[in-house]
């Protein structure tokens, strides 16, 4: 075989591997069909359903796994892997757009349209390199954070209503749930730099610590203006709640408190001291090389990153809503788009804070959390409630 | 009082080639301790084995996109020894390159700053504007890092006409740029609010450790070497020495941003006061210089350097003594980062205007 020497070839490597790979396969599929019934009945099914798809869909329903299945929504739609493509094509947005702001080209070369599959590319490189662990690191709880850490951001997913019908989970006490699942970021922070037994490591993860508990409360006291507003904990009905007026609007001061809260959540720039490279390397994840270390700054991130930017347009922007650009019938479809939308959008404020603002300190950064956003989610919370009180709400409050 | 003891550099991304044993309390710093030496290259011993042209190269090296300036004061010292008369155009040249050498290394400052303080567009922006200067000090110099252009008797060759257009309009565009430096980081709050009050250097404490260039304007010290013991044609120039009070990191970084108006504005006097005629004095043969001792001194872009000669008449230098900028500000850096907090440590320290390779010789 001919050395690898560019990404091409590389691809025409895993082509050639995975071309052998589905032939083998279907050699054994072939001996099989012969042999067992089952496979038999299997491949009459699928040869069927080439004329006549439907079939097969009510082969998969059947068994557990079609369209409508909850596994499929979350394995598929709206669940994993609808998060990993936006994670990584906002991972290439971001290069690209901040090459434009910094009057450069960014990625080029890969996937031969602008660097598209230079995400994808360096996930290969990572997956291909050692992974490596320091001596006397406590190996379980290490190679753990980097799950835990995934585990998090997909598990925020699950809430996110991005369609009023096709949804993962929908529970009484879903607002809560976020903080349920979000409250455990600060201890898998900790224990990477904990586990780590690394100087730098540990100095991210007390940082990250301070920090995401600092922010937790603000977030969750700007989050129970619109509690309030709603009159309910079901993301669902909260989202139903704002088919007149975004909650953006009516309460902008939790808006803001809860839009810092969640960069400091998801330690994005200005808020970035858990992995400030100049000070500490890149904080608790230093340790961490190959796919664990891609894990941690690259997919597990952006996941969190796309749950949150979600989150913040569910909550205050109105999730779902917008005016109607499809025909009747594409009900969904319209709500996933609108949804998508402004979750995008999100993102892209996140990412252009990321190009013109320098990285704030952590003393300040906990007074900021401590004193200024608490006082501000409270004084929404007030103002919500005095308006509730006077009945100056413009929507109908409880649903 | 339980201490942690972290050491930063050499392989640190926010480190050069040195290591700063930083002692933390918390997140305050103790003690800072920096450890030079890592890029020691004997450039002073080497001296001693090569003879006066040789030597320009090899001086270049310690501080690389400050080249010109590096070699202005080794020139100043041999041509004060040699008794040598330099054309005037020459030294209007001269004065180009360094102001241009100035910018470079300047720009270079800003950008390591936007880095340190975690602004990734203000480390690009002011990496790519360095192209204006460095394409135009190609096409002077004929190189776009390493000169070796300044040699004694005049420089090494003329400068083309077109100089005087292209140097205008970088001077224009880069005017403009620099407004948008101050919207980005001079007078981003962010940056206000970590870098002002920050890591002070006191007046009495800038004078008391010899800490020089910038960094003691910045505490309130009117001091460049181009006023206060004006060599080659700084004296006809017009140009203000800014001084800021204040001390600390942000004054340090504004008094380099000034610097750089102030160097386009030298740059603009120059080109147009610059005169015709020969470049440089035909040495013959080798450069003998007479038996004796000289000082030569300039101001570079971190600050004032100097070199000692000593000749014995032959061939190479007797001894050579440098003293670079950066030597002289790497001393107060346990002073400026003590009870600071480990985040400001990065753009504090290099706002001291600190080069590994430029104090390591």
């Amino acid at each position: 075989m001919s050395q690898i020497r560019t990404f091409n070839d590389f691809l025409k490597r895993i082509a050639i591997v995975v071309g052998a790979l589905v032939v083998i396969l279907a050699v054994i599929f072939g001996i099989l069909v012969f042999t067992v019934p089952q496979v038999k009945a299997f491949n009459n099914l699928l040869l069927a359903s080439f004329s006549n798809p439907r079939l097969m869909l009510d082969f998969l329903d059947r068994h557990g796994v079609g369209f409508n299945s909850l596994l499929f929504r979350v394995v598929v739609f709206p669940g994993f892997t609808w998060a990993a493509l936006i994670a990584a094509e906002v991972i290439w947005f971001e290069r690209k757009f901040l090459a434009k702001m910094q009057v450069r080209v960014g990625p080029l070369y890969a996937g031969k349209i602008a660097g598209l599959l230079q995400p994808i590319a360096d996930v290969i490189k990572l997956l291909f390199k050692e992974m490596i662990s320091p001596a006397r690191s406590d190996k379980l709880i290490y190679y753990s954070v980097p799950v835990l850490l995934m585990a998090i951001g997909s598990a925020l997913l699950a809430i996110i209503p991005v369609s009023e019908a096709w949804l993962i989970m929908r529970s009484d006490v879903s607002v809560l749930a976020i903080f349920a699942v979000a409250g455990f970021g600060p201890l898998v922070v900790l224990l990477a730099g904990w586990a780590s037994n690394s100087k730098y490591p540990f100095i991210g993860g007390l940082r990250g610590l301070h920090q995401l508990v600092a922010f937790e409360i603000p977030m969750l006291v700007s989050v129970l203006g619109i509690v309030l507003a709603a009159g309910t904990l079901d993301m669902v009905n909260v989202v139903q709640a704002q088919s007149s007026v975004w909650f953006v609007v009516l309460m902008p001061l939790g808006a803001i408190a809860f839009f810092c809260c969640m960069l400091a959540e998801l330690e994005r720039l200005p808020f970035d001291m858990p992995e400030a490279e100049s000070e500490i390397v890149v904080g608790y994840m230093t340790e961490y090389s190959s796919m664990a270390f891609g894990n941690l700054q690259g997919l597990a991130a952006y996941i969190r990153f796309y749950a949150m930017a979600g989150i913040f347009t569910t909550l205050f922007l109105g999730g779902w809503h917008g005016p109607q650009i499809l025909p009747a019938g594409f009900e969904i479809a319209q709500q996933v788009e609108w949804f998508t939308i402004k979750t995008l959008a999100v993102m892209v404020l996140v990412i252009i804070l990321r190009g013109v603002a320098p990285r704030y300190r952590m003393d300040l950064l906990l007074r900021m959390g401590w004193a200024r956003l608490l006082v501000l989610a409270f004084v929404n919370l007030f103002l919500v409630l005095l308006i509730i009180q006077m009945g100056w709400f413009p929507i109908k409050v409880g649903v | 009082m339980s201490t942690l003891t972290i050491s930063v550099g050499p392989q640190h991304p926010g480190s050069g080639h040195f290591r700063l044993i930083v002692t933390l309390d918390g997140d305050r710093i103790v003690d800072a301790i920096p450890d030079p030496g890592y890029v020691h290259r004997g450039e002073e011993k080497l001296a001693e084995y090569r003879n006066y042209i040789q030597n320009i190269p090899h001086f270049e090296r310690m501080g690389l996109h400050d080249a010109n300036n590096m070699m202005f004061a080794y020139v100043n010292a041999v041509e004060h020894l040699m008794d040598l008369k330099v054309p005037e155009r020459a030294d209007y040249i001269r004065v180009i390159m360094a102001e241009l050498n100035r910018l470079i290394a300047h720009l270079y400052y800003t950008a390591i700053t936007g880095i340190f303080v975690g602004h990734s567009t203000m480390f690009m922006w002011p990496v790519g504007d360095r192209e204006l200067f460095i394409d135009l000090a190609q096409m002077i110099a004929g190189q776009r890092v390493s000169y070796a252009f300044i040699l004694p008797g005049g420089v090494r060759n003329d400068m083309p006409e077109e100089v005087k257009k292209k140097a205008e309009k970088a001077c224009d565009y880069f005017e403009k740029r620099l407004v948008e430096y101050d919207k980005l980081l001079m007078n981003n709050p962010l940056f206000e609010r970590r870098a002002k009050g920050v890591g002070i250097l006191t007046k009495q404490d800038a004078i008391r450790l010899g800490v020089v260039g910038p960094a003691l304007r910045a505490s309130g010290v009117k001091f460049d070497v181009r006023r206060n013991d004006p060599y080659s044609v700084y004296d006809r120039l017009d140009f203000d020495i800014p001084v800021s009070n204040d001390g600390d990191t942000w004054a340090r970084v504004w008094v380099h941003m000034e610097e750089m108006k102030q160097s386009m504005r030298i740059i603009r006097q120059a080109l147009k006061q610059i005169p015709t005629g020969p470049v440089k004095v035909n040495l013959r043969g080798q450069v003998r210089v007479p038996p004796g001792e000289s000082f030569g001194r300039a101001e570079a872009s971190r600050g004032e350097i100097s070199y000692y000669l000593v000749s014995d008449g032959g061939r190479f230098p007797y001894r050579l003594r440098v003293i670079t900028p950066s030597f002289r500000n790497m001393i107060a850096m346990p002073y400026v980062l003590k009870g600071m907090v480990l985040a400001d440590m990065p753009p504090s320290y290099w706002s001291l205007d600190y080069w590994p390779v430029e104090a390591d010789r």
